[in-house]
């Protein structure tokens, strides 16, 4: 990991929608008045969420006044957390975790995948701009390693045959269905449970 | 008080230090970066580890409160073996490259390695590098260097109340920077250079100049502005290569300004090395022999009354003190004044024009009213104690007239004297803060002074106070904020022409009374030119020099011993530390000389006996002063217009500065394009 790029295509204004503000002004109504500040984190997702999942400066501005906060504090929190994308991400983001578990299990796979078909470079959009995928840190799903994650939904227990199945999907539009790809529920052991039978709800 | 064991030895500290503060009291030295005692703790180095009885892991001892019965071990082989640790980690990122690094020889990094670290690296792993970062004119970056003790960060956000630099990305990917690498917008901001343990922040003027130790030290004052800060001065050769602060904790604790630091550089340029005559409307170098001719001739030739003198802002007590005899004893004039502004003093009573509360008391003060002063540009170093004041009291501060950013929040008041005339009538709800607060300070600016009811503002004011009991013996509310270095020492010297805010000389110099003009290095003036002869005596090439019809090349401050009274009445003795350039001289020396030209004997024989002369002066007119009272007290309902300040550029020394130039673009670049604030 580097340091996060700052897109150099910038836009000039940004504003929270109506919607977001009401989000917003209630996010700040659990901190006490003095201590807005505590409410960064949350409204800069917000407005990674408003923003096609990426902030950008003008935001950090946006935000920095809402919260009378120096620009600089917005910046660090931005620039500390992976969960911020400081660039435009595409469409579909596919975020690969690469930390020990998965990587044990053969991210590393995924990762390739993901460099053949989607682009050579994690800064790097698709070639129709839809797609874009990073290696991302532990994403708490060790037990269905590897995994990725597509926007919001986790896609498991995952092979180089899965996973490019996924990809291609996705690059052809389809949602692929989330979840497990070698038949479990959540994490549960893969031949029925072995372990705590005296206990119903284990 | 609490009872504990520093290696073995027992002490008494008080409650409320840290560890490493009690240490440091039992004369243990602890190694540390990032804690710096101006500044809050961040215990992020992790280079003050001690161990502590009963705990299992070494304790970073800037961040642990000490507690009775404490046994605190710091010799042990566990404590060593923890240092050697860090060091190594601190290093594995750093470039070492002392050889081209401008820290070298004053680093903490390489000082401390030496003695806490180890003699080799493990580390085989390529470095991290970092780009370099753009802060302003003043400050050279090599983030490289950087192991992240966030003493710049602490210090903009805290001291110098500009919260612009940080800390972006995370772990090894950790950068400090400003917002967008703006550069820092403080007055205060190259003090960063003096914190950074390490070779990341430098001085960007004095890149590659010199080592620390080839260097010439003198401690010495400043003269930038009125609060006298301590400096130590650097040179090599003739030349001074830089200032640094000097630690004191009444004036300027361990900070000085900007300009302070930086307009050293305007001792080279545009200096005066030679004297000049002006023949037919242009300079021609001349002798001293023959410009003390032409001089004595003309003032041969002129009755005295027709000869009038002003003292410029950057003169020493010294030189006014024999141009205040030169005057009075071999031309006979009583024509001598130290204001080029028309500006009302009283000084009958010392504390009429000084900073009374004292610049270390403001710490303490519960309430700030500030009348017509900018002290973040009148005196930086002084608006850095009213933020300390404001974090640590939440002092309230009122301003009367908009400053703009002053670093902390005030309230602003309508910039007219009706609304002092308010408060003094208790009918304004100022009035009752004023009475209801322990420590009131009222900041008289130099604005006020101005005015045409400068008189019934000040006396009112006083009045006021004295009423109600915030001017006694042991605190004195009232305030006067001067600018200038010379101020305070040329009122102690009485060089007044007249009372009050009648100023005979510049009344007459305006009306083209006089025939012969001295100006002590005064270039601040603006007057039409008739006939006058005029003298320039001073160190650079500027307004002043310009106008007259003989220069004189006198000596800058860093080139002549002279004592400086600062704005709260303490006399500070600045030191010689390089030569005047060229055949200048000694500006006393020109005037003894000038002396024994015209009347053919010296004013004095040597400098002690001046020295000895002018203090026996103070003291006799500090007990002699009568009080009188002003009856023509007259107020007149006018706006406070604040003197615009143009901060890099307010005195000779700073005009020829080329690093100030920089400055003075940057901001106003900044200006421009709107980010300013």
């Amino acid at each position: 990991m580097s340091i996060k790029k700052i897109s150099k295509d910038q836009p000039k204004d940004f504003v929270f929608s109506e919607k977001n503000l009401e989000l917003a002004e209630k996010i700040l109504a659990k901190y006490p008045k003095d201590k807005k500040q505590s409410g960064v984190m949350a409204l800069l997702y917000l407005t990674q969420r408003q923003n096609d999942n990426w902030i950008p400066l003008a935001a950090m501005k946006y935000i920095a006044k809402f919260l009378e906060m120096p620009y600089i504090k917005v910046f660090e929190v931005a620039t500390f957390y992976s969960m911020y994308n400081l660039t435009p991400v595409g469409k579909h983001f596919i975020q690969i975790c690469t930390t020990t578990p998965c990587m044990l299990r053969g991210a590393y796979k995924l990762v390739d995948i993901c460099k053949r078909k989607i682009s050579d470079d994690q800064n790097i959009l698709s070639k129709d701009k839809s797609c874009s995928w990073t290696e991302v840190e532990c994403l708490g799903a060790c037990v269905n390693a590897p995994m990725m994650q597509i926007n919001d939904d986790y896609y498991e227990d995952l092979d180089e045959k899965t996973a490019e199945k996924i990809i291609d999907q996705i690059l052809n539009g389809i949602k692929p269905k989330p979840g497990s790809y070698r038949g479990r529920i959540n994490s549960e052991p893969e031949n029925n449970r072995q372990t705590l039978m005296d206990l119903k709800n284990a | 008080m609490l009872k504990l064991k520093v290696n073995e030895i027992d002490i008494e500290v008080e409650e409320g230090l840290t560890v490493l503060q009690a240490c440091e009291q039992a004369g243990v030295e602890i190694p540390r970066f990032c804690y710096h005692e101006k500044l809050s703790i961040a215990g992020n180095c992790r280079m003050c580890l001690v161990e502590i009885e009963k705990s299992p892991k070494p304790i970073a001892s800037c961040a642990m409160p000490a507690t009775e019965g404490m046994n605190i071990k710091t010799n042990t082989s566990k404590v060593e073996k923890a240092r050697k640790g860090v060091m190594e980690f601190l290093l594995a990122n750093h470039p070492l490259d002392c050889p081209v690094c401008d820290q070298g020889g004053e680093c903490d990094l390489q000082d401390q390695s030496m003695f806490y670290g180890i003699d080799k690296s493990r580390y085989k792993e390529n470095k991290r590098y970092v780009p370099e970062k753009y802060m302003g004119p003043l400050i050279k970056t090599q983030m490289t260097r950087c192991i992240h003790c966030t003493r710049c960060i602490r210090f903009a956000t805290e001291v110098a109340g500009v919260p612009e630099l940080g800390a972006i990305g995370r772990g090894e990917d950790m950068q400090i920077t400003t917002y967008l690498e703006k550069s820092m917008e403080s007055e205060l901001s190259a003090n960063v250079i003096d914190l950074c343990p390490v070779g990341a922040l430098t001085s960007k003027p004095y890149v590659f100049e010199a080592r620390p130790w080839e260097l010439k030290k003198t401690e010495t004052i400043d003269v930038m502005d009125a609060v006298g800060s301590n400096i130590r001065v650097d040179t090599y050769g003739w030349e001074v290569k830089r200032i640094l602060p000097r630690i004191n904790e009444d004036i300027n604790e361990e900070w000085i300004s900007d300009k302070s630091r930086y307009a050293c550089d305007g001792l080279q340029n545009q200096r005066l090395d030679i004297p000049y005559i002006k023949k037919d409307g242009i300079f021609e170098k001349s002798s001293w022999e023959e410009a003390y001719e032409i001089i004595s001739k003309k003032i041969y030739s002129t009755s005295s009354d027709e000869i009038a003198g002003l003292t410029g802002d950057l003169t020493n007590m010294e030189t006014l003190f024999i141009t205040k005899e030169f005057f009075s004893k071999t031309i006979k004039s009583s024509n001598l004044d130290s204001r080029a502004e028309h500006i009302f003093v009283n000084n009958d009573e010392r504390s009429n024009y000084l900073f009374n509360s004292t610049i270390n008391a403001i710490e303490e003060s519960d309430f700030i009213l500030l009348v017509g002063s900018n002290p973040r540009y009148e005196a930086t170093i002084l608006n850095a104690r009213i933020r300390k004041s404001y974090l640590k009291n939440n002092t309230e501060i009122y301003s009367i007239g908009d400053l703009g950013n002053l670093t902390y929040p005030y309230t602003v008041l309508k910039n007219t004297t009706e609304i002092i005339k308010e408060i003094i009538e208790d009918k304004h709800e100022v009035s009752n803060k004023i009475k209801n607060s322990k420590k009131p300070i009222i900041i008289v600016g130099q604005s006020v002074l101005k005015l045409d009811s400068a008189n019934y503002i000040i006396e009112k004011i006083k009045e006021y106070l004295k009423y109600n009991n915030k001017i006694n013996n042991e605190w004195n509310a009232f305030n006067i904020l001067s600018n200038n270095a010379s101020t305070v020492g040329s009122y102690d010297l009485n060089i007044l022409s007249s009372k009050e805010k009648n100023n005979k000389v510049l009344n007459g110099i305006e009306n083209n009374k006089f025939k012969i003009l001295f100006l002590l290095g005064l270039d601040d003036i603006n007057f039409k030119k008739n006939n006058e002869f005029i003298v320039y005596i001073g160190s650079h090439g500027d307004k002043g020099a310009e106008i007259s019809d003989v220069i004189l090349p006198g000596a800058a401050y860093t080139e002549q011993d002279g004592f400086f009274t600062n704005l709260e009445g303490k006399i500070q003795k600045a030191y010689k530390a390089s030569y005047p350039p060229g055949e200048a001289k000694e500006d006393w020396l020109i005037l003894n000389e000038l002396a024994s030209k015209i009347k053919s004997k010296k004013l004095y024989k040597n400098k002690d006996e001046l020295e000895k002369s002018m203090m026996n002066y103070l003291k006799l007119t500090n007990n002699e002063k009568n009080k009188k009272n002003f009856e023509n007290f007259r107020f007149v309902n006018e706006k406070i217009i604040l003197n615009e300040i143009d901060y890099y550029y307010s005195n000779v020394i700073a005009r020829s500065s080329k690093t100030m130039s920089r400055c003075r673009q940057e901001k106003m670049k900044l200006k421009e394009t709107g980010t300013e604030g």
